[in-house]
């Protein structure tokens, strides 16, 4: 009966799942007029709190906060989430060791609803007590902090960091014993990867450079696809071709916002069957994503709206919806 | 009472114990698992209580089964008129033998049923008005509880003492 640990959690996140906006939802929402009429929309379908609720930022923010406290209290064990934590953990220590360098302060650029959050990490960066970090994170804040202070260049510091994540992702994706996570994982590398491959061949940058942004991964064979973008961007879509990630290379001809779209609806397609799973962490992580593409989606047309974007424009954009 | 004179007697019980013991359990952890859904669906909407409740209930059935299956094998040795009855050896494992449809098949089938319900609970969390069907599901597993008390019952009572 090992099985049976998650009963409870996912008979809550069934219930749950009923008040995801669909795509109907989303069409209706694309209809509204002005950005304030849709933001109305979203706060009449109980999003955000009582107060501030004529500031979308506070109320997706909000909205975020609620999936988050959901989780942490249904899961019996939060650390296979530890592989969806990790960008903003990462991102913090990337913006720690700027600010550090920089002697700049803007408390705006940190995430706070992380394991670290920013006041902590930047004393930690300051003090350089990369003891208290995590394991996989020590080594590399104390690389990148020492790389930038002596080089100053801020791509080298970020690139050492991104790679250090993805990899931490890996590993925590591996560890957790779950194969969807460990799936989750691994598409969130490859398409790391395949992002830094297109990017790397619009600015022309060097088959070291790539090496030393990309990490290792099951679904794209790094040295391969540096190859692919080096020799152009077609080829990067050719080699794609022959990989899971075949679909991508389409949208990749199409444009860069095609490609980032494509990417977030692979996720929800591979996490879609999760609906139907009543014993694993599954259905779990399936909301988790699907209220981030959500939310997401509402930053998208309601930022599109209040910068007066064209329905069309802003439809390219919308993501698909998991129920 | 010498237990050794009376291993027939024994054995009988032990066949009323292992009915209402491997039923019950199995009826407790069905309900158990069951039980777990129905209470992350009421923490999020509380107004599919009663739907919930009757799902989650259902796979208790299994442990009235062996109940009964352990009451007519109690008085058909006589334990529950006030005087036991003298019974062989080989009818006391007799009685043992037809008790262990219900105990095992009980056991099994409350459990399945527990995972079945569970799942079920999950059609009605998000589409309540599909509650008839999400009650046929666990409903099937009780089938093969039916069949297995339906064996018990006729074998203790055709046994002859």
């Amino acid at each position: 009966m090992g099985n049976t640990k998650y009963t409870y959690a996912v008979a809550r996140i069934r219930a749950l799942e009923v008040a995801l906006f669909s795509d109907a939802v989303i069409e209706q929402l694309l209809s509204c007029k002005t950005a304030a009429e849709a933001l109305q929309f979203v706060v009449e379908k109980g999003w955000g709190d009582m107060a501030d609720q004529d500031d979308p930022d506070v109320v997706l923010r909000r909205e975020e906060e609620k999936t988050w406290e959901v989780i942490k209290e249904v899961a019996p064990d939060a650390s296979v989430f530890n592989v969806l934590s990790y960008p903003k953990l990462y991102h913090n220590l990337k913006a720690a060791i700027k600010e550090v360098c920089t002697e700049a302060r803007n408390p705006n650029i940190f995430y706070d609803d992380c394991p670290i959050p920013g006041e902590e990490m930047l004393r930690i960066v300051e003090n350089r007590e990369f003891s208290r970090l995590p394991s996989h994170m020590g080594n590399v804040a104390q690389e990148a902090l020492e790389t930038l202070l002596h080089t100053r260049d801020g791509q080298l510091c970020d690139i050492m960091i991104d790679k250090a994540a993805l990899e931490a992702i890996r590993k925590a994706g591996k560890e957790s014993g779950e194969p969807i996570i460990e799936n989750y994982a691994d598409t969130m590398v490859a398409i790391a990867d395949i992002k830094i491959a297109v990017r790397s061949r619009k600015t022309g940058k060097s088959a070291d450079f790539m090496r030393s942004a990309m990490a290792e991964c099951d679904g794209v064979n790094v040295e391969q696809l540096i190859r692919a973008a080096l020799a152009g961007e077609d080829e990067i879509a050719q080699y794609l071709e022959g990989t899971a990630y075949a679909k991508g290379a389409q949208a990749l001809r199409e444009s860069a916002s095609a490609f980032e779209r494509w990417c977030d609806n692979r996720m929800i397609e591979m996490l879609k069957p999760q609906k139907y799973e009543a014993f694993s962490v599954g259905p779990l992580l399936g909301y988790l994503i699907a209220r981030e593409t959500e939310i997401k989606t509402v930053r998208i047309i309601l930022t599109g709206k209040q910068n007066g974007f064209s329905d069309e424009a802003i439809r390219e954009r919308i993501r698909e919806m998991y129920v | 009472m010498n237990i050794a004179e009376n291993l027939g007697i024994v054995y009988a019980l032990l066949g009323a114990a292992v009915a209402v013991l491997f039923a019950g359990a199995g009826s407790a952890i069905g309900v158990g698992i069951a039980g777990q859904a129905a209470a992350g669906v009421v923490t999020e909407d509380p107004s599919k209580f009663a739907k919930v409740l009757i799902i989650q209930l259902l796979p208790g059935t299994q442990g009235l089964y062996g109940l009964l299956v352990g009451f007519i094998t109690l008085s058909k040795i006589g334990i529950l008129g006030g005087g036991a009855l003298d019974v062989s050896v080989s009818s006391g494992l007799l009685i043992l033998a037809a008790c262990l449809p219900i105990g095992i098949v009980g056991l099994l089938s409350g459990i399945a049923q527990g995972k079945t319900a569970a799942s079920s609970i999950g059609i009605v969390a998000k589409k309540p008005e599909q509650f008839g069907k999400a009650m046929l599901f666990p409903a099937m597993v009780e089938t093969y509880a039916i069949l297995a008390l339906l064996i018990s019952f006729l074998a203790v009572n055709g046994i002859q003492i």
